[in-house]
C-alpha cells in the first residue's frame, strides 16, 4: 500500500562508494516511498548489494546523503537506524532457539518481556511457523530459516525493511512459493520494501518499482511495465526480460513518422526515438511481439527470415529464425497461434511488428 | 565372516596404543605407585608433604602461576584467532606462519633468548631507559613477570589454534545482522559472537591450564624463588635427591589437581563443548 501523501521513507542522494579507483556506486539517487516494495535488480558487481548496505550502514558512503524517514542518518552506526534486513543466508543466531532469535532485536530495544512474547508468538504465527519456536535453527530446512529471519526483521516493525537476495539460496519452487509470501506479508504489514536481487523475473514478480543497475549506476527506475516496455538503455533491454537486437540504419528525422533498415528492408520504429537520424543503430524487439507470416500470403513488407528450429514449451512454441544477416532471432507465441501459423523448420517466413514495440539504441 | 572384517581398522590402532601404553601408561603408574611404596609401604609421603608449608606453597604458586597466565593468553589470542578467521587469505596465512614460527626453535633458546633481552641491563630495560619512560631498570624477570612473559609466548599458539577452528565456523554476517537488530557492538559481541566461541575458548583454556601446571624450564630461567613450581620440585627430589617416593606423592597431587579441574570445567560448560 504506498502512501504518497507521507512523502519518502528513504531518499538517497548523490551516493558515492569507490574502492580504490573503481567506483562502486556512481552518484545514485532516488527515492522510495512509504509502503512502496522497490527492487535493486542487476548483475553482480553492479553496485545494488552495495548500495543496500550503506543504507543498512554496515558500509559508508565516500559522499552523499541518506535520509530515512526525514532524517539524515548518514553519520549514524546501523544500530540507531530504524531498519530490519534480511540476509541471503538467513544470518540466524545458532546458540539461540527461534524464539530467542525472533526476540533477539525486542531485547535489543528493551521492550517489556510480556508484550516481547507476545510479538514474538505473533510474528512466528504471520510466516506460518507457530510450532517452531523451541527448535534451533540447525532443525529447520531453508525455506523455514528464511521465515524465521523474516519474523525477526519485522517484529519490530521496523520504518524499512532490506533484503539481500533473500531467496537466492533457496531451489526454485520454494523461491517462487515465498516470492508470494513476501508480497502478502508487504501488503499485509504494510511495509516499506527495498529489495536485492539478480532474478529479472523476481523482480518483475514482486515490485511496485525496480531500479536497475550497471556499472554502479542505476540505470532506469520504474514500475516493472515500464522497464519491460519501455527500456531506456539497451542495458536495461537486454537484462530485463528477453529482447532480439538487429542492427538497423535509421531513416527520416525527428518528429515524423520513422522507419529503419532492418536488412535492407524498411521497418517501422518506436516514435520514442533513442538514437538520432541517419546513425547506426540497435533495434530491440521481443520475442512475443513478432510476427510471423509465410511469404505466400506477401502483404509487401516484412523482413524475410529462414525458420531454423521451433522448440516445444508447452504452454508456448519459440521459433528460432535466421535473418539474412546470419543473426538468430527468438519469437515466442501462444500455443494456439503458434499452431494456427502452421510452420515447419527449413521453411520461408516473414517477420513484422507494430512500430510501438521496436525501440532503437545507438549502437 | 563380517566381524572380522568390521574390526580391521580397530587393530591400526593398535601400534599407537602400544606406545602409550610402554611409553606412559607404565612409567607414569611406576612413579605414582613410588608415592605409596618408597622408602616403605605407607602414606609416609603425603604425609610429608602435608607437614613441610614449603610443598603446599609451592603447590599453590603453581596453580596460581598457571591461574593468571590462562586468562593473560586467552585475551592476547582471542583477536589474533578472530583475524585469523575472518580476515583475508593473505592475514590468515601470514598470521598463521608468524604463530608457528617460534615452533622453529627449541623452547631451551627462546627461554634463553628472553633471559638475554628481559634482564635488568638488557635490550627492553636499555631501551626503555633511553626514551625516558622510566629512570630504572624494571624487575622483568626472576619473577612472576618473567614466568608470565615466558610462559604466554610459549602457550599462544595453543590458544590460537583452537580459537580460530572454531570462530571460523562462524557465520561472517551473524555481527551485521545483530547490528541491524539494534544491537551495539558490544552486546553483539557478548550475545552473539562470544557464545559462539566458547568451544574453542574452553579447549584453548584448558590446554593452556594443563600444560602450565606442568611447566619447569620456564619457571627455573625466568623465576626467582617465590615462582617455583611443582614440575621443578618433582625434577629437584628425582635429579638431586633421588627420592622417587616424594616425587610420586607431588605427581600425584598434581595429577590429582589437574583431573579435579577438568571436572569441574566439564560441570560448568559441559565436555562436549570442550572437544567439539
Amino acid at each position: 500500500m504506498i502512501s504518497p501523501e507521507l512523502g519518502p521513507i528513504l531518499e538517497l542522494r548523490g551516493i558515492r562508494k569507490h574502492y580504490g579507483r573503481h567506483a562502486a556506486v556512481d552518484d545514485v539517487s532516488l527515492k522510495l516511498r512509504h509502503g512502496e516494495f522497490l527492487t535493486f535488480l542487476g548483475p553482480s558487481g553492479s553496485g545494488k548489494t552495495t548500495t543496500l548496505m550503506m543504507v543498512a550502514g554496515l558500509q559508508q558512503p565516500d559522499s552523499g546523503q541518506i535520509i530515512l524517514a526525514g532524517k539524515p542518518v548518514d553519520r549514524l552506526p546501523p544500530y540507531k537506524r530504524d531498519i530490519g534486513m534480511v540476509f541471503q543466508h538467513y544470518a540466524l543466531f545458532p546458540h539461540m532457539t527461534v524464539r530467542r532469535n525472533v526476540a533477539f532485536p525486542l531485547e535489543m530495544r528493551g521492550t517489556p518481556r510480556a508484550e516481547a512474547e507476545r510479538m514474538v508468538t505473533a510474528a512466528l504465527a504471520m510466516v506460518g511457523l507457530p510450532d517452531h519456536g523451541d527448535r534451533l535453527p540447525r532443525q529447520l530446512s531453508g525455506g523455514q530459516q528464511q521465515r524465521v529471519a523474516l519474523a525477526r526483521a519485522m517484529v519490530y516493525r521496523p520504518a524499512l525493511l532490506l533484503m539481500d537476495e533473500p531467496l537466492g539460496a533457496l531451489d526454485k519452487a520454494l523461491r517462487e512459493g515465498l516470492q508470494l509470501e513476501i508480497k502478502r506479508l508487504h501488503r499485509e504489514q504494510r511495509m516499506s520494501v527495498l529489495y536485492v536481487t539478480h532474478d529479472q523475473s523476481e523482480a518483475l514478480t514482486m515490485s511496485d518499482r525496480i531500479a536497475v543497475f550497471d556499472g554502479g549506476r542505476i540505470q532506469q527506475i520504474g514500475t516493472p511495465s515500464d522497464l519491460y516496455e519501455r527500456p531506456a538503455t539497451r542495458f536495461v533491454a537486454g537484462f530485463v526480460g528477453e529482447t532480439n537486437f538487429v542492427p538497423a540504419e535509421l531513416l527520416g528525422r525527428e518528429g515524423e513518422a520513422r522507419r529503419a533498415l532492418v536488412a535492407g528492408v524498411p521497418m517501422p520504429v518506436s516514435a520514442r526515438f533513442l538514437a538520432a537520424p541517419g546513425t547506426p543503430a540497435v533495434l530491440a524487439i521481443r520475442p512475443e511481439r513478432l510476427r510471423l507470416s509465410a511469404p505466400a500470403d506477401d502483404d509487401g513488407g516484412g523482413v524475410p527470415a529462414e525458420l531454423v528450429d521451433l522448440i516445444y514449451l508447452g504452454n508456448a512454441r519459440r521459433f528460432v529464425l535466421r535473418l539474412p544477416g546470419g543473426q538468430e532471432w527468438s519469437a515466442v507465441m501462444q500455443a494456439e497461434a503458434a499452431e494456427a501459423v502452421m510452420l515447419r523448420p527449413g521453411d520461408a517466413v516473414r517477420l513484422s511488428w507494430n512500430e510501438v514495440h521496436a525501440t532503437a539504441f545507438p549502437a | 565372516m563380517s566381524t572380522r572384517r568390521e574390526s580391521w581398522p580397530w587393530l591400526l590402532l593398535l601400534p599407537a596404543a602400544l606406545v602409550m601404553l610402554v611409553a606412559f601408561a607404565l612409567p607414569v603408574g611406576m612413579l605414582l605407585a613410588r608415592a605409596f611404596t618408597q622408602p616403605e609401604p605407607g602414606l609416609q609421603n603425603f604425609l610429608l608433604l602435608w607437614e613441610r608449608p614449603v610443598y603446599l606453597q609451592i603447590l599453590g604458586n603453581t596453580v596460581m602461576i598457571a591461574a593468571v597466565a590462562t586468562p593473560v593468553t586467552l585475551l592476547l589470542a582471542y583477536p589474533v584467532a578472530h583475524a585469523m578467521a575472518h580476515g583475508n587469505p593473505r592475514t590468515r596465512r601470514l598470521l598463521t606462519f608468524l604463530v608457528l614460527v617460534p615452533f622453529w626453535t627449541s623452547l631451551l633458546v627462546r627461554s634463553f633468548a628472553t633471559v638475554i633481552l628481559l634482564q635488568r641491563r638488557g635490550p627492553l630495560n636499555t631501551l626503555l631507559m633511553n626514551i625516558g619512560l622510566i629512570d630504572a631498570p624494571l624487575p622483568l624477570i626472576y619473577n612472576l613477570t618473567g614466568v608470565l612473559l615466558g610462559a604466554v609466548q610459549t602457550l599462544l599458539p595453543f590458544v590460537i589454534f583452537p580459537l580460530y577452528n572454531s570462530m571460523r565456523r562462524i557465520d561472517p554476517t551473524l555481527m551485521p545482522a545483530a547490528l541491524t537488530m539494534g544491537a551495539s557492538p558490544a552486546r553483539a559481541f557478548l550475545r552473539v559472537y562470544l557464545p559462539l566461541s566458547l568451544p574453542g575458548l574452553m579447549t584453548g583454556a584448558t590446554l593452556v591450564f594443563i600444560s602450565m601446571l606442568g611447566y619447569f624450564v620456564i619457571p627455573a630461567l625466568l623465576g626467582g624463588p617465590r615462582e617455583t613450581m611443582v614440575g621443578q620440585l618433582i625434577q629437584d627430589q628425582i635429579g638431586q635427591l633421588g627420592s622417587w617416593g616424594v616425587a610420586g606423592a607431588l605427581s600425584f597431587v598434581l595429577l590429582a589437581i589437574t583431573a579435579a579441574l577438568l571436572g569441574l570445567l566439564h560441570r560448568l560448560v559441559g565436555l562436549k563443548a570442550v572437544a567439539r
